[in-house]
Parts: structure tokens; sequence; C-alpha cells
């Protein structure tokens, strides 16, 4: 017998989903062997530069543009006083309540500009050198106004506003109260009878989510028609937001998201220079090109988080958890975005985490400085949630003397116990906190790493030992439309998926959810591979056009998969039913004795029968041979609403070395096992977790977007905003449990965000842990070697960063990168 | 974003380089790596005239031995001093210091002239040559001269180079008798300028330190001599407690500015704890 003839006859194809499947679109990416936005060359193409405002908050007085205007090559200059008109405003898709005050974002500033960076006139020349030339010739003359930067002092009596034309700087007071709400007890009670609470203030500080392809926006006028290609997340709700902003109709527009590098929520907008570049065209009847620079991107695309969180946690003395009170002051810079107002609203829901709290309140404050607006950045309000309560967390340990794992064993939801409804109104799916926390503890090495952690304390060691946890989980596979819409959401969260068989046999697959580094071609290949039996090879999948892909939400909120990839498979399944129609017709059997198996269709019983559906494919495209009064197409689409969010969860310690010498951190070990469901493919999971741990531990650690006193950005290029690369971070432990997702036919959960929520209390709760006996009880966030110097030695949370610049590069800053330049500023100049 | 237009000459010698500047004026610059000059003249932090690119100028490149000193090209690249033989036998301080600079990509284009000329307070190797007492063979118009480094480094960005001179090489005394030495960099991320550094060269001598020469990276304008500690270490009993005595004055006579990567104070203190890694290190413990 040959070892052949030894296999189950049965056995078809191993299954697609479940390989670690090396991404089929990575050698286009990595090789540059695409059309990035910025390789568009249209004839006759002109380009724009953007002047930027210097200054963080003034009137604009006159503002000279004939010198540019007369510059070699220099087509046109536009202020936004010639725009005025049309532009619009940028809009903000996400009023959180009835009253949230909006001040209006004009793309171009008008009448004032309220954050350094901020457009005031457009360069339009045939080339992009000659516009760049331009900018440094416009002259504009800036009134100063009084400069908001600071959320508390700028919520006080009296404080001067980052408006003009505004109250007050708090755009919204939002409020989620259990009690009230009816899914939990009175705060006020729990907090009265608690024998402990514990309160604190945390600062989250602002981040620039730092995409690797710039920001970059062609647009082409063909008639009245107008084709956008833009480095963006959302070419679908582009195309929306932009018709009702500028009066280009819907249907008049087409918008183009070709490869994009890389987007972390920063390109989940729809920014000031898409307009701009959309209403040039509009004028000039040419295609324009714009592509900014990198200080250009650090200054003016949104940022993320900045939060001031004033969190209150009551407990027993046995060390059960009793209520959560939070209060956030939520810094949305000097205008309201997409989703500027959204952000801490969609951490609103996760603060109790997975913890059993009987009542919990959230108070939130949406504040204006005069700063670079915020938006999205990945995990969008659920990395500060989670940083709060991971946080409070460890310190209510400390009060109740109780190892931090014990007090929050007495505290999760326990696997027996899901689907669990949360004192915020979710229903948590699936999970098993425990079995993940084990599995993590196992990884980190976890009791010997205590045990050499005595030793050090003990033998007084200049470097000292932490281990710090973050037991989370989150809310993604954004959404639920009838949420969004509780939420005052501006649209749905369904996704879109269609499937075309083609004659040959070959399968496009077209999806909404459009990719910008996730692996959707990859992933998706997968999926319909097995749902359709056809090999992963003679699958492609199509996005990112509004004109292949008509509908669609796009990507961002760990949607992708659990929505879209969820779209993907009714989709198919409603292909391979219009099939069997076919195949019964062609086998001359009943649909119902017909199996589908690997691809094919036999019947029941009769071995040797059969079609593939991609004969199916084919006669279908002849269809000279088909079923009475059906429709010669087996193409299907698919439009999934989900009833619920996914939660993912995980358990991430991190082992940290601390020299107390210099303050140094460095991590020693990191090990963490999260449960995203179902896995489609271990590569690519593996690859998010990754990178979500670099961005988390990035916030905990490195980045910062700093400002001075006068409102400039001083980390203004990647000199000072620092980024870490490989050679910064430490090795990952990773591992998984999985509990399938109940609310999609895939079972998955999402896990774009997940090592990102997760990872940075889990960081700073080790340095912490590793210089507690020290007196050290905070440290603000990043950890600089200096401010842990500072915490350990000095006292106090290690206070703020000196805001000036490296000198490296005869410290460039914003006020130099913004085009203007001072004496102060040149090369050599005096610092 | 773009450099301002300028000018560009490409000589092949350095007599050419010396005519290239001379007909550029005041707005001539100097391109070695351009390392450090590109992205400033990217940020139009600078806009220069004219720039003159030596990379073609094949006698600045290049290490030698020269009897009591090697001289080292100013069109030496970073990861070519990395690897040369010589400065691994001579000045080790050099290789390792050169290491920490940047990353790969950088050290394939940066220079060792570039990089002293540059003269940023930040910079690695400025403190490496002030610590190793080398010497720099400017070329002008009227010819050569010679200046030592102490004299080499004025201010911030600024040295003694004029503005029609160009930096031809670098003479590194070779050291006699036993010395060990250490570079010791502090910074947050791998491809990170130095926060603060200290460059350490210790001779030893019957168990005590004999010498020492110790260079400090960005406790000032300019790279600094720790004259307070080499005074204490000299003839001091080569253990850890004499080290860590003397590299308590380590910060005497510097001028740390305040960034948003350390204030004064912490650049001090740093300079003490650095000094004193250094130095135990370089002597060997
Ligand atoms: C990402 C990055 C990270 C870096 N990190 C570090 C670091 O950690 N440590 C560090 O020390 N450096 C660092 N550098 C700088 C690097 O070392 C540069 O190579 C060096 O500072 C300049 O050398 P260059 O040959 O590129 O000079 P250029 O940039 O070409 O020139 C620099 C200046 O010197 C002048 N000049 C150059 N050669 C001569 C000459 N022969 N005679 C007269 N004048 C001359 C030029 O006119 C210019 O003003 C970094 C650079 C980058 C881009």
């Amino acid at each position: 017998m040959t070892a052949v003839e030894d296999r189950p006859v049965t056995a078809g194809p191993a299954k697609e989903v479940g390989q670690a499947r090396k991404r089929k679109e990575d050698a286009r990416l990595i090789t540059g062997k695409t059309t990035w936005t910025d390789n568009m060359v249209l004839p006759g193409m002109l380009h724009l530069a953007v002047v930027r405002s210097p200054v963080a908050h003034a009137k604009l007085g006159t503002i000279d543009v004939e010198a540019a205007r007369s510059a070699p090559n220099v087509v046109a200059v536009f202020t936004g006083r010639d725009l005025a008109e049309e532009q619009g405003s940028i809009p903000c898709a996400w009023p959180v309540t009835p009253e949230m005050v909006n001040p209006g974002h004009p793309s171009v500033a008008v009448d004032e500009v309220n954050h350094v960076g901020e457009a005031v006139a457009v360069i339009v020349a045939r080339s992009k050198t000659a516009a760049q030339d331009a900018v440094e010739l416009v002259d504009v003359d800036y009134d100063p106004l009084p400069v908001v930067l600071d959320m508390d002092r700028a919520l006080a009596d009296g404080a001067a506003l980052t408006h003009d034309h505004v109250a007050s700087n708090e755009s919204f007071r939002w409020i989620f109260d259990a009690g009230e709400a009816g899914t939990g007890s009175s705060t006020d009670e729990a907090f009265a009878n608690a024998d402990v609470v514990v309160s604190r203030r945390f600062v989250q500080q602002r981040l620039i989510p730092a995409f690797m392809e710039p920001r970059s926006t062609v647009v082409q006028p063909q008639g009245d028609n107008y084709t956008m290609w833009s480095s963006t997340q959302v070419p679908h709700i582009l195309r929306i937001m932009l018709a009702m902003t500028t009066g280009v109709p819907e249907h008049k527009l087409r918008v183009i998201a070709p490869d994009v590098g890389g987007g972390f929520g920063g390109k989940l907008q729809v920014t000031p220079e898409e307009v701009i570049t959309l209403l040039v065209a509009k004028r000039l009847g040419k295609p324009v090109k714009w592509t900014e620079t990198r200080s250009e991107s650090l200054m003016s695309a949104h940022h993320g988080r900045d939060q001031i969180q004033y969190v209150d946690i009551a407990a027993d003395r046995e060390g059960n958890v009793l209520g959560l009170k939070v209060h956030i002051l939520a810094d949305m810079g000097a205008y309201l975005r997409l989703v500027t107002p959204g952000v801490p609203i969609l951490g609103a829901f996760m603060f109790p985490a997975i913890y059993k709290f009987p009542a919990y309140r959230f108070d939130c404050q949406g504040v204006f400085t005069n700063k670079t607006p915020t938006d999205a950045y990945r995990g969008a309000g659920r990395p500060e949630a989670t940083f709060a309560i991971e946080r409070i967390m460890d310190e209510l340990a400390v009060e109740l003397d109780m190892d931090p794992l014990e007090l929050r064993r007495r505290n999760w939801i326990n696997a027996e116990e899901f689907p669990f409804t949360t004192v915020a109104g979710l229903e948590y799916d699936s999970g098993d906190y425990e079995q993940a926390t084990q599995q993590a503890l196992e990884l980190l090495g976890y009791d010997e790493l205590r045990e050499e952690q005595r030793r050090r304390r003990e033998s007084n060691d200049p470097v000292q030992l932490g281990i710090g946890f973050s037991t989370f989980t989150e809310m993604c596979g954004l959404a639920p439309s009838r949420v969004l819409g509780s939420l005052s959401y501006g649209a749905g969260g369904w996704e879109h998926a269609s499937i075309r068989m083609l004659p040959t046999g070959k399968v496009e697959v077209i999806t909404g959810s459009t990719p910008h580094g996730q692996g959707h071609e990859t992933a998706w290949s997968q999926l319909v591979a097995d749902e359709l039996g056809v090999p992963f090879e003679d699958i492609e999948v199509l996005h990112g056009d509004t004109a292949i892909s008509p509908r669609g939400l796009d990507t961002y909120g760990s949607r992708s998969l659990v929505v879209g990839g969820a779209a993907v498979v009714n989709a198919s399944q409603k292909v391979v039913a219009k099939a069997r129609t076919v195949a019964a017709h062609l086998l001359e059997a009943s649909e119902d004795d017909l199996q589908f198996e690997s691809g094919t269709f036999s019947v029941r019983g009769t071995p040797g029968s059969g079609v593939s559906i991609q004969e199916i494919a084919l006669a279908t495209f002849a269809a000279h041979n088909f079923p009475e009064g059906v429709e010669p197409s087996i193409d299907a689409d698919a439009t999934f609403d989900p009833v619920n969010f996914s939660f993912p969860h995980g358990t991430h310690i991190c082992a940290m070395e601390v020299d107390t010498e210099t303050g140094m951190v460095s991590i020693r070990k990191y090990a963490c096992v999260d449960d995203v469901g179902k896995i489609v493919n271990p590569l690519i999971v593996e690859g998010q977790v990754h990178g979500g741990l670099a961005q988390g531990i990035a916030q905990a650690l490195y980045e910062e977007a700093v400002y001075d006193e006068d409102g400039n950005l001083t980390t203004g290029t990647f000199v000072d905003y620092l980024v870490p690369s490989a050679a910064d971070l430490p090795h990952f432990d990773t591992g998984n449990t999985v509990h399938e997702a109940p609310g999609n036919p895939i079972g998955a959960k999402g896990v774009g965000e997940a090592g990102c929520i997760a990872s940075t209390p889990a960081v700073v709760n080790a340095a912490l842990d590793a210089v507690r006996h020290l007196g050290v009880s905070d440290i603000l966030m990043p950890l600089t070697p200096e401010r842990v110097w500072r915490a350990i030695h000095r006292g106090g949370d290690g206070g703020d960063r000196a805001t000036a610049g490296t000198n490296a590069y005869g410290g460039a800053q914003t006020e130099t990168t913004a085009g203007v330049s001072t004496p102060e500023s040149r090369l050599g100049g005096d610092r | 974003m773009i450099p301002a237009a300028f000018d560009y000459a490409r000589p092949t010698t350095v007599d050419e380089a010396l005519r290239a500047l001379a007909d550029g004026g005041e707005d001539a610059k100097i391109l070695a790596g351009g390392q450090s000059l590109i992205p400033v003249m990217r940020l139009r932090l600078a806009a220069p005239a004219m720039v003159v690119d030596l990379t073609r100028v094949t006698e600045l490149r290049g290490v030698r031995d020269d009897g009591d000193a090697l001289a080292i090209g100013a069109m030496t690249t970073h990861s070519d001093v990395i690897a040369d033989p010589l400065i691994r036998e001579s000045a080790p301080l050099i290789a390792q210091a050169t290491e920490t600079v940047a990353d790969r990509q950088v050290r394939h284009r940066g220079t060792f002239g570039g990089a002293l000329a540059h003269a940023d307070p930040a910079g690695d190797l400025p403190a490496v040559a002030l610590a190793l007492d080398a010497e720099f063979v400017l070329a002008g118009p009227g010819g050569r001269r010679t200046v030592p480094a102490r004299d080499f480094f004025v201010d911030y960005l600024t040295t003694a180079l004029a503005e029609d001179e160009l930096l031809v090489e670098v003479r590194v005394p070779k050291l006699e008798g036993s010395w060990g030495m250490h570079y010791e960099k502090f910074n947050r991320v791998a491809q990170a300028w130095s926060i603060v550094a200290v460059a350490a060269a210790v001779r030893r001598e019957n168990g005590h330190i004999a010498e020492a020469r110790i260079g400090l990276t960005n406790m000032g304008p300019t790279p600094l001599r720790a004259t307070a500690t080499e005074q204490a270490l000299a003839g001091a009993d080569a253990g850890e407690a004499a080290i860590a005595e003397a590299a308590r004055h380590a910060a005497e006579g510097t001028a740390p500015s305040d960034d948003l990567n350390a204030r004064a104070d912490y650049r001090a203190h740093l300079a003490e704890v650095l000094t004193r890694r250094a130095v135990t290190a370089a002597v060997g413990l």
C-alpha cells in the first residue's frame, strides 16, 4: 500500500482559515512597487504648498500675497478670504450632545488663526519647488491674542478664550451615570459606604499618530466630475463629507484610496488639505497635487489622546470594588474634526473594564485649546480608559496592601458569567480572564522574576525590577448602527462586501473596508477560499475606490474582519446558495440532494457526479443552459450590521528594570496573552499585536507632543518626537486563548488596537512597582529618564519637561518649520 | 521639505574645492555626507547660495599612519572609521563612539570631518577628539594651518574654520603606555543623539591611574574636558571609591542647557554618573 492510498478518502484540502499565510500584498507594499498617492503624475498637474501660521492665536490682518503671486511658476495664491464662500467647515460627524459648541473649522483660516500650523494661504505652482519657494514670500499680519494651552486653566473663571466667538472653552459636557441609566446603583451611596476610597489624577499626554506615509491628495477635474486620490483610511466617508461640505454633488465625486502607508486613526479624517485640493482643482480646472512634509504632518495632521483624568475608586477592606467615578477633561485642540468629541465618549463605557462594579459615573468635558485638533488615534478612547482603570487598580491594591493580581481576580467577571452585562450597560460576549492570566504568568516566568525583584530590593541594587499588569478588555468591531445612533454619531456601523465570480473561475472580492496596511487582501482571500472552495491565489480583493467598491464605511476601530470580513463571508454564502440552484439544474438533481464540499457540488451518495463552482461560474457567464426563471448571475453582495461589539481581552505583563542612578527604564521581559476570538491568520494577528505593543509602549516611554508657552510644537521633527524602532523594543512573548465571538459568522474579535490599548498601563505599573518602595507613586508619561530620576530623588511625578527642543539640527521647531525664519532659527543661530 | 535653490560645485581636489569656496563667497557651504547639512537645508534653517560637494575629493578620504599620529581624512565615512584597523589599534575610543552614531544608513554617508566641522554639542565625536587631544588640519587660500582641539570648538555650531577654509584631516596622537578607553553614551532611542555622553581615556601604571582624559558631550555649547575630575584622578588609586569620588567633580565648569530631554541639573547629575561608569570601564574594573 502506498502512502497516498493511506489517506482517508474524505480529507479535502486544508482549511485556509487558521493558516499563517504570508501577506500577499506585502511584496508590492514593502518594495514600493505600487502607486502611492504622491506617485501620481497627471498631465498638466499643478502643485500646492500651504502657508501655515507660526503663531498659536491671532487675528489675521492683511495678507500680502503679491510677491508670491508674481514669483516664477506660481499660478495662483488663495487666502481664506478667497475661499470663504465655498470651503464651508470641516465636518464634525459626532455632535455628542445637542448643546455641543462647534466653533466651525475653515480649511484655510479666514479671520483668526487658532493653532500653530493652521493654513492661512495656499500657493499653486507648476512645480512643487516653485510652490515651496513662494511660501516664504507671503506676508501675513498677525495680531496676537492670548494663547490657551492648559485645560485646567482654560476652564477657570475669566480664562482667555480659544475662539473669539465662543462663550467659554468648554465644547460639551457628557455624563453617563449608571444609577440614572438603570445599569447600576448610586455612586454617591457606594462611595459613602466604602471603607476605602482612592483618588488619582492621571495625564494622557498628547500623541501624534506618525504614520509612515505622509498625507497626500491629488484631484483631477473632468468636466463637472472630480476624482480624488487621497492617502486616507476612509474614502467612502470622505466622499460623502466632501459632497456635504463643498457642494460638489456626491455622484460627481469619486474618491480613491490607493495603497495607503499606515494611518492609526490619523487618516480617519476629512482634512483641510483635502478640501483645499478639491477647491483649487475646481477653480482652476486642472489636476492638483498636495503632499505634506513630515514637519507639516507632525504639526497639522490631527493629534491623539490628551486627557486629564480624575479617577476615584471605592472598595471595602476585603478588596471588593464598590464604585468608580471618572471625570475627564479631553483636549479637543482648536477645532472639532471628524470624530474629535466622540473619542473620549468611546472610552466612557470601558472604564469599568473587566470588573464587576456595582456603581459607575462618567463625566467628560471637551475643552478647546490653541493646539492642533485631536481625533482618533489607535484605540481612540479605550487606551485612555484602560490606562486609568488598570493604574487605579494598582493604586487600590497598594492602599489595601493586597497583591495587584489578587485584587483583580477578586473583582473580575468569571468565565462562567458570560455573557455579562456591565455597569456601563455593555454585554461582554465571551472570555476567560483567569486562563489568559495563567498563561501569561507562565510565559513571563513570573515567580522567578518576583524572586529576583526581592533580591534586588534587599541588596539595594541600583537597578531595581518591577512587574506590572494590565488585565484588559476593549470594545471594538465598530459598530452596531443602532448603538452609534443612540450616541448621536452621524453614520452607521455596517459594512458591505460583494463577490464577483469571473468566467475563468477566478474570484473578485469587493470590500468596503479599506485597508492601509492591515492585510485585508490576505485574510479576505483565506475566508473566501474556505467558503467557496477556490484556491487562495485565485482570489483578488478590490477596495478603496468608491467607483469599484461603492458602499463601505472603511477601516478603524478594529472593525475590518469582524464587520467587513463578516460581510464577505455572508456574501460568499449567498454565492454558494445561488450556485446551488445552477448546480441542481446542471446535475439534474434536487437542491436538497446536493452537498457542497471543497468547491464542488455533488449529489449525495453518487460518487463521481459533481460540478465545481468554477464550472458553474463559466456556465453562468455563457447562460446557455440555465434554470428557468433564474437570472444568469451567481454574484452576490451582503451588508453586515453587527448586533453587538466584540470584546477581545487579555493579560499583559511587563517586567521593567529601572536604573535608579539615571532614571533609565528598560523592559526586561514582556509577555501577553490575547483572546481575539477565532484567528483567521496567526501571522497577521501576531503582527497586529506587535505593532500595537510598540505604540502602547511608545506612549508609556517615548512619545509626547510638547508645546512651549507660546503654543509652538517643539517636538516638530522626529529628532524630538521619539518614535521607537525595533532596536528599542524588547522581544515580545505572545500567546492566545480562543473564545469565539458569538456576534459574527467568523467568531473573530478585533485585534487591531488590542496591543496598543493593553500595554501602556502594564509598562507604567511595572516601572512604579520597581520604585514604589522608594516613595514613588506616579510618574508622568512618557517615562523619560529625567522624570523617573526626579520622581525617585526629588519626589512627585517627575514634573513637566522643559519645552525647548534639542539642539540637534539647530533646534528645528514649528516656528521655523512653518516656513517663517527668524534670526534665532538660522543655522548656528543664537541659542 | 525642499531646500531653497542653490548653485552646486563638485570639485575633485582640495585646491579646486578652495577655489569653489572662494568663488562662492560668504554664502557658500561645504557638503560632506550631508547628514546634518541636508536636513537643515530641507527645513530651510540654512539656505546657502552655493554648495561645494566634497564627495569626489578622494585625497580627503581614508586613514593614514603618520608616525606619532593617525591622520584621519575629513571625508572618511563613519562606517569606514569603524572598520579601520589603525583606529581599532591606536584609538579604539573613536571607533566605539562612532558605533553609537545614528544608524547604519547615516553612518554610510556621514563623515568624521563633517561631524567635527558641524560641531553639534550633542554630536558624539567632538568630545572624543577633545579627549584625545586631536589636531585639526585646515586648508585655506593662504595654505594650511593646524589647530588643537581645544581651540577648534569655539561655540554652538561654531569652529575655528574660517569661511574660506576647509577641514582636511584630523591628527590623533598615538598614545604611549597602557591606556584603556570607553565611550559612555546616554540617549533614549537607538538612533538618537546623546543627552549627555562621556569619553574617557585612562593610562594605568602600577595599579594607579597615571593620567585620565575625559571629554563631555552636550554639557555646554561646545565639547568640554572634565578638568577637575582629570586632576582628581591623576595618581589616584584605580579602584571604585577613588573613581566615584573623582567623578563627583565631572560637571564642574560646565554649562549644560535645558531641553525636553533634560534640564541642566539633571544633565550635571548624569555627567557624574556617566563619568564614573566611563572611567570604571576604561580602567577595566
Ligand atoms: C538620523 C540621524 C541621527 C544622527 N545621530 C547622530 C548621533 O547620534 N551622534 C552624532 O554624533 N551624530 C549624529 N548624526 C549626525 C551625523 O553624525 C552626521 O554625519 C554628522 O554630524 C555630519 O557629517 P556629514 O559628513 O554628514 O556632514 P554634512 O552634513 O555634510 O556637513 C555638516 C557641516 O559641516 C560642514 N563641513 C563638512 N565637512 C567639512 C569640511 N571638510 N570642512 C569644513 N566644513 C565641513 C558643512 O558645511 C556643514 O556645515 C545623526 C544624523 C542623522 C541624520
